[in-house]
């Protein structure tokens, strides 16, 4: 593995201009409802039987992970390579997409620009239209949840079957995923065996066993393999050099999908783009180990351009014409980009470690979010691509413990971005009384901070209350916000002898220390 | 060597003893502490709540407050994080450099990594339990320093806490923003301490053990909550001649 950066410099350094095909977004989280992160979570976290799903999940997947990376020696130099190369590219990314496009063109591929989730699902389903399908296999994708494209199809009397297994629970069941990379797993055996019977299997015939639910699914599954005419694919990596597309799975049903049907469409975020097939090393070691906890995937399918027609022996014109095309998807990144914090959230390539860490996504499973993207990079990636403020709250979903910095393997400082998007959020709060009232109290205790004479005043106040009212708070305090939330599980601290500052002046230390 | 104490204004207001005990015990060890009674706050507060102007004027006035000193010693890990890891961002890397972040240090840094400190005498005969503070972790990779110090005393039982490393669930503003979910990772976090048998709870962070001492006290639960500082305070009040291998260096 190369680390120089023989690499060329983009024409035109730094960031794109938003003047070419960036200016409107629209996400699936723009229709966000208006209850808050808070009241869902509040709900949420009283479902203890998904707490206990997702706590053991996710410690499983955290145990598996620690073994498979202590076991690489220069583990810290690949997260700082993939986090190089990420940033190399996302400034120079006018200049590989259109390496990508040529390339893609070039291996008889067709490349389309979407600059919105509305322009992405337009053009996918003239795609589909024109093969004459009447459904599509969809290889899991996140960005095709991004832009709602499973709805927009059934409206427009398209089926799509989703061929992961855990995306076909969750289709199947009509639940929104939880999770980036296994969206069932607030889902366990017994509650995918009662869906899989309530659908397509026959009621008692299956058991809760792992082997027995996968089996059901491959048989439900390769009927549609071998019927579809058009399959939609997701993209782990672009591959700016080759014009190539690489999907990462685990169940072999993105090769199927790849090689089955006649007709690839793959819709990827302009994000995904890294200069060489030797920058794909990197990624491929750092990819399993901190998703899954392998030390290899499965299933990698590396996909240039439009395979070759098939001949029947003998003859000389092809029996199958096959195509393919790729969506370029914009919805908000260009956007991103321009923000010099916020835009290390693009490098992500969502291995969805942080979430496995995330000491408040344990708690309250990946639907608190309503977001795409759950955990800590939805509570950064969610707010930016969606621009909106209601949105901007999800920043606030972290204890900003560092667990997911810690863990990233692209380094992503997540809770560098977490508190760059609150200072964002707090703009907004001039919107609403409460949001004010906030911003009013801290602008007070700023200024009292500020200044030691009204600081030695208020320190003393602090140990004051506490000695007088502290007692009468720890009954009352429950019924006023905003100490009810401390109040309703734990009491207000006692009241000190006096403050340090005090004790320092009149030189009472000792009379402090603890017997 | 000029040495200055940053208690932080959870400490300074509610948890004066973990300061005094931090002055005394580096007191014993030969050098003069000094506490600047300009300092006021060093902004985190506001910069984790998103009031990022209000910071940075904090944030400026806290590392003039500090200018005179070699070293300013901290005794919460959030704090000195603050200062340390997010002071460049806020000010910028120049001026935080130039204002003297690097000369913030917490506690069992300052005794392991600048004074040498390889043995305590002292004794403190209890069951003691450490919870590993986000920011001692993942902040200022403070690694397992504290506990090494405390392990230089005779007598302590040091149990280990299932799962240490996970977050208390305080998070500042947090614990009362989504206070809920800030209330399950407290409980959580509680069950393991009690599973552990300690009589004593301690930490190097004084937010995150005010959290955990009021979700104790509210389950009227006997465990003693206090600073690693007071332990090592405690272990060392009575003791006679040398109290380590470092004596001084004025």
């Amino acid at each position: 593995m190369s680390t120089d950066s023989g690499r060329p410099e983009g024409p035109n350094e730094g960031i794109p201009r938003a003047n070419t095909w960036l200016l409107r977004t629209e996400h699936r989280d723009q229709q966000r409802s208006p209850v808050s992160f808070k009241s869902r979570s509040t709900r949420e976290i009283r479902n203890l039987q998904m707490r206990k799903n997702i706590s053991h999940a996710t410690s499983t997947i955290r145990e598996k992970r620690k073994k498979v990376v202590s076991e690489v020696e220069n583990w810290e130099e690949l997260r700082t390579r993939a986090a190089q190369i990420k940033q190399h590219t996302l400034s120079n990314l006018d200049f590989y997409l259109e390496e990508y496009e040529r390339n893609v063109t070039e291996a008889g591929g067709q490349v389309h620009w979407a600059r919105d989730a509305t322009e992405a699902r337009q053009i996918a389903l003239e795609l589909v239209r024109e093969s004459g399908a009447q459904s599509v296999i969809k290889v899991k994708s996140m960005v095709t949840e991004e832009i709602g494209l499973n709805d927009f199809l059934v409206e427009n009397g398209i089926e799509p079957t989703e061929t992961d297994l855990a995306e076909l629970i969750c289709q199947l069941a009509g639940d929104e995923s939880s999770h980036i990379l296994v969206p069932a797993i607030h889902r366990n055996r017994v509650e995918i065996r009662d869906i899989f019977e309530a659908t397509f299997a026959k009621k008692g015939t299956l058991e809760a066993e792992p082997s027995k639910i996968a089996e059901a699914a491959r048989q439900h599954l390769r009927e549609k393999f071998l019927e579809s005419k058009v399959a939609i694919t997701g993209g782990n990596f672009l591959v700016a050099e080759t014009g190539s597309v690489a999907i990462v799975e685990s169940e072999g049903n993105g090769r199927m999908c790849l090689t089955l049907p006649n007709n690839v469409i793959s819709i990827v975020g302009i994000e995904k783009l890294i200069p060489t097939m030797e920058d794909l090393e990197v990624f491929l070691t750092l990819l399993p180990r901190s998703s899954t906890g392998e030390r290899m995937n499965p299933y990698t399918t590396i996909w240039t351009g439009r395979p070759p027609a098939q001949l029947e022996l003998g003859k000389e014109t092809p029996f199958n014409e096959k195509s393919y095309h790729i969506i370029l998807l914009d919805n908000g990144r260009t956007r991103v980009l321009s923000d010099e914090i916020g835009k290390q959230a693009l490098s992500c390539i969502r291995c969805s470690a942080c979430l496995n860490v995330c000491p408040v996504y344990e708690r309250v499973g990946g639907h608190s979010y309503e977001s795409v993207y759950p955990g800590p990079i939805g509570a950064i990636l969610t707010p930016q691509l969606v621009g909106d403020p209601l949105a901007g709250e999800l920043a606030f979903a972290s204890t900003l413990c560092g667990a997911c910095y810690e863990v990233c393997p692209v380094k992503i400082n997540i809770p560098e971005i977490l508190i760059h998007l609150r200072s964002i959020h707090s703009d907004h709060k001039r919107d609403t009384v409460l949001g004010n009232i906030e911003r009013g109290s801290f602008g007070v205790v700023g200024i009292v901070m500020g200044n030691t004479n009204l600081f030695n005043i208020a320190t003393a106040s602090v140990s004051r209350i506490l000695k007088y009212g502290g007692p009468v708070l720890n009954r009352v305090g429950k019924y006023l916000p905003p100490i009810n939330g401390w109040i309703e599980s734990r009491t207000l601290p006692a009241a000190p002898k006096e403050t340090l500052r005090d004790a320092y002046r009149k030189g009472t230390l000792d009379a402090l220390l603890k017997k | 060597m000029k040495v200055a104490i940053f208690p932080s204004c959870i400490v300074d207001t509610v948890f004066p003893e973990a300061g005094a005990a931090a002055i005394r015990l580096l007191e014993r060890l030969g050098l003069d502490i000094d506490f600047p009674l300009e300092q006021t706050c060093c902004g985190q507060m506001h910069l984790n709540t998103g009031y990022e102007t209000r910071a940075k004027k904090l944030a400026a006035r806290h590392l003039t407050n500090f200018t005179p000193y070699d070293w300013v010693v901290g005794i919460s890990t959030s704090c000195t994080t603050a200062v340390r890891e997010f002071y460049p961002q806020l000010l910028g890397p120049t001026r935080a450099a130039v204002g003297g972040t690097g000369k913030f240090i917490e506690l069992s840094e300052f005794l392991l990594d600048v004074l040498g400190v390889t043995e305590l005498q002292g004794t403190f005969a209890k069951k003691v339990t450490f919870h590993t503070s986000c920011h001692s972790l993942r902040g200022i990779h403070l690694g397992d320093r504290p506990q090494r110090l405390l392990g230089m005393l005779s007598g302590i039982q040091l149990v280990p806490l299932p799962k240490s490393d996970s977050c208390c669930g305080f998070g500042g503003t947090f614990s009362i923003k989504n206070s809920a979910i800030s209330t399950v990772m407290m409980e959580e976090k509680l069950a393991n301490v009690y599973w552990t048998g300690a009589e004593v709870l301690t930490a190097a962070d004084s937010s995150c053990l005010m959290n955990l001492s009021g979700g104790i006290q509210a389950a009227k639960k006997p465990l003693t909550v206090m600073h690693y500082a007071e332990i090592l305070e405690i272990a060392t009040r009575q003791t006679q001649g040398k109290l380590s291998n470092f004596s001084g260096a004025k």
